[in-house]
């Protein structure tokens, strides 16, 4: 699904420039779920947004589906993205004058879907995530959980190949938590490809595999047994 | 692009911005209405100005005998210049290519009486023309014609106020009143723009009041409207040519001053147009200058918008909003705001004008009005510059990575 090949990524500060990814190697398999774990300034936020296409790489090639993503303008990126990639992010990133609902059908509305059928799945999805109910509420009307499980179905919404999520836990508390990461855990069981970058070993424990990234390398890069986070709701 | 999806996403994002809405919609707004405010006012202005000096024919050249100053072909200087009848024809006879119409006028001061109403009046004996070089609107009865000129009728044209006056509520067509002395018969009631003093003068055939004055022939001053077509420059070399013909025929030296006066209304008008122009110039530059600073509010304001979403902006890009859709929905949003609040804004401005109509006429505007295209296309310019104002930081914007932009608190 994703082939990464001898990235390189480094950003200019001044007249230093700053090295964060030194040459990573990398793949993932449909139907994974898979941690990315380092300490900050390990680079793995950086890599997350070079595979999400928010970012681009210095150099090194890298391959999503079969396509080779490279040069791209902002229209093909952004088109890219909303085909191929969900995106769940720590600070949930809902546009707050929108209900929970119109915030899933956003992507889909992008996809030119037609507003009967993006009410439709938008509502399809949030009651996956349980909030079919809370299809109507702002975003201020939600606790962090339901916000992140909101940003969740948003993210399945476009049906992509890929779901990344940028630490989806880092701002909720540990039960919320694994409610997030069993909804998640879920959404693979389904054969969905999931990247995960968490700083946090119980949640990285609850994915299939585990990269760790130290100073922009990989350094350990291992299949572990999954912990099952309904174990904890 | 324009679907009904399109405009029903800017729709809301509108509504759920209110304050956002309101600012960029009353900038717009309050810039078209001040402009049109302040351009109807202007041309109130002018109006009040053409009013000033626009109750008397502008094609009309007004001659008026002196006193010698300097000797001159065998005449002492000090002498009286009288004009007769015969100039009167002269002019008639010499300048029929550029002269629409004369008449001559005296004027007398004198007691006039009604029954036991009283008062003094200022009588001007002039001819049938004279109607029209001073723009005298006939409220009932008639002017003085031909005929009363031919048979020296003791016919008299009394103004408004004179009717006021001696008559109260009385109908005056028809009635005697002592002038002078003499009897005269009511023949028309008058109204004229230029004042209560034009409205306090009575009317009488020239050759009554010659014929009255012993049978002389003599005229006080002669009035002479040229030709409009002839224009400015013709109007001045009539004048010149009229000088020289009077000097020559009353030997009045070329250089005296006081000999003989021509006062050339087509020459004041000129420069009173001038004037009127340096006005509106003003006005314009002012009401300019208003859609100048509506143009930067507007600029501001789209500015501190785009600032405002950039985080939003981010999110919709990560979800695959591309950029031509970003600056899509920001111009759309922008213009439809714009095209709503300034249509608006224009239309209170002209309701506005409409509505004071001759209320400030005190402060010297007179109906002020605004061009409905003027006003249109005033409004048009600061929905363009509104959407370039957009298109600049809405680009930048779209141009941000989504990475910077989601990053953006």
């Amino acid at each position: 699904m994703i082939v990464i090949k001898d990235l390189h990524k480094s950003y200019k500060m001044g007249s230093n420039s700053l090295h964060v990814l030194k040459g990573i190697n990398f793949s993932v398999e449909e139907g994974e779920l898979v941690a990315i774990m380092g300490s900050s300034g390990s680079g793995k936020s950086t890599l997350l947004n070079i595979l999400g296409m928010l970012d681009v790489l210095d150099e090194g090639s890298y391959t999503l589906d079969g396509v080779p993503i490279k040069n791209l303008n902002e229209t093909k990126a952004a088109q890219y993205r909303n085909k191929f990639l969900g995106f769940v992010f720590q600070s949930f990133n809902l546009i707050n004058y929108k209900s929970a609902m119109e915030n899933v059908a956003l992507p889909l509305y992008y996809q030119k879907v037609g507003r009967k059928e993006r009410q439709e799945k938008a509502l399809k999805y949030l009651e996956q995530v349980g909030l079919r109910e809370w299809a109507d509420h702002l975003p201020s009307e939600l606790s962090g959980g339901q916000k992140q499980r909101v940003a969740i179905a948003r993210a399945m919404a476009a049906e992509p190949k890929v779901l990344l999520a940028d630490e989806p836990t880092g701002a909720l508390d540990s039960t919320t938590s694994y409610e997030v990461m069993d909804l998640i855990q879920k959404i693979n069981d389904a054969g969905n490809t999931i990247l995960i970058v968490t700083h946090e070993p119980d949640i990285a424990d609850m994915c299939k595999r585990i990269v760790h990234l130290k100073d922009g390398v990989i350094v350990e890069d291992k299949k572990i047994t999954q912990v099952r986070a309904s174990q904890y709701v | 692009m324009y679907s009904r999806d399109n405009w029903k996403e800017i729709f809301q994002t509108i509504q759920k911005n209110k304050l956002r809405t309101f600012l960029s919609g009353f900038t717009v707004a309050l810039g078209i209405l001040i402009f049109v405010v302040l351009f109807g006012m202007g041309n109130g202005l002018v109006n009040t100005f053409n009013e000033f000096f626009g109750d008397d024919a502008t094609n009309v050249l007004y001659i008026f005998p002196g006193r010698t100053t300097v000797p001159y072909k065998g005449y002492k200087s000090d002498r009286v210049i009288e004009f007769e009848n015969s100039d009167l024809a002269d002019i008639n006879q010499n300048f029929a290519m550029f002269v629409e119409y004369t008449t001559p006028r005296i004027s007398r001061g004198g007691l006039v009486k009604f029954k036991n109403e009283s008062n003094n009046y200022t009588t001007r004996a002039v001819g049938p023309a004279h109607q029209y070089a001073e723009k005298t609107i006939m409220m009932k009865g008639r002017f003085i014609n031909e005929v009363d000129i031919e048979n020296k009728t003791k016919y008299v044209v009394i103004g408004r106020l004179v009717e006021n006056d001696l008559f109260g509520n009385e109908n005056s067509l028809g009635k005697y009143i002592d002038v002078a002395g003499s009897a005269f018969m009511v023949i028309g009631v008058f109204q004229d723009d230029g004042g209560d003093n034009e409205e306090r003068l009575i009317y009488m055939p020239y050759t009554t009041r010659q014929l009255i004055e012993k049978n002389t022939d003599k005229i006080d001053q002669i009035i002479v409207a040229f030709k409009p077509e002839i224009g400015y420059a013709g109007a001045m070399a009539l004048d010149r040519s009229l000088d020289r013909f009077f000097r020559e025929k009353k030997y009045i030296s070329p250089e005296d001053q006081n000999g003989l006066f021509i006062r050339n209304v087509a020459d004041q008008l000129k420069q009173n147009q001038q004037f009127a122009r340096v006005l509106q110039i003003i006005v314009g530059f002012v009401a300019f200058g208003t859609i100048i600073a509506g143009i930067i509010g507007i600029s501001n304001i789209m500015v501190f918008v785009v600032k405002e979403r950039t985080k939003e902006l981010g999110i919709r890009k990560a979800l695959g909003a591309t950029p031509k859709s970003v600056i899509g929905s920001i111009l759309l949003e922008s213009v439809f705001i714009t095209t709503i609040s300034g249509f608006c804004g224009m239309l209170l401005g002209v309701f506005i004008l409409n509505s004071m109509g001759e209320k400030l006429k005190d402060y010297f505007i007179t109906n002020p009005y605004i061009d409905i295209s003027m006003a249109i296309s005033a409004t048009l310019v600061l929905i363009l510059f509104g959407a370039i104002a957009g298109y600049i930081p809405a680009k930048r914007a779209a141009d941000i990575k989504p990475i910077e932009a989601l990053r953006d608190e």
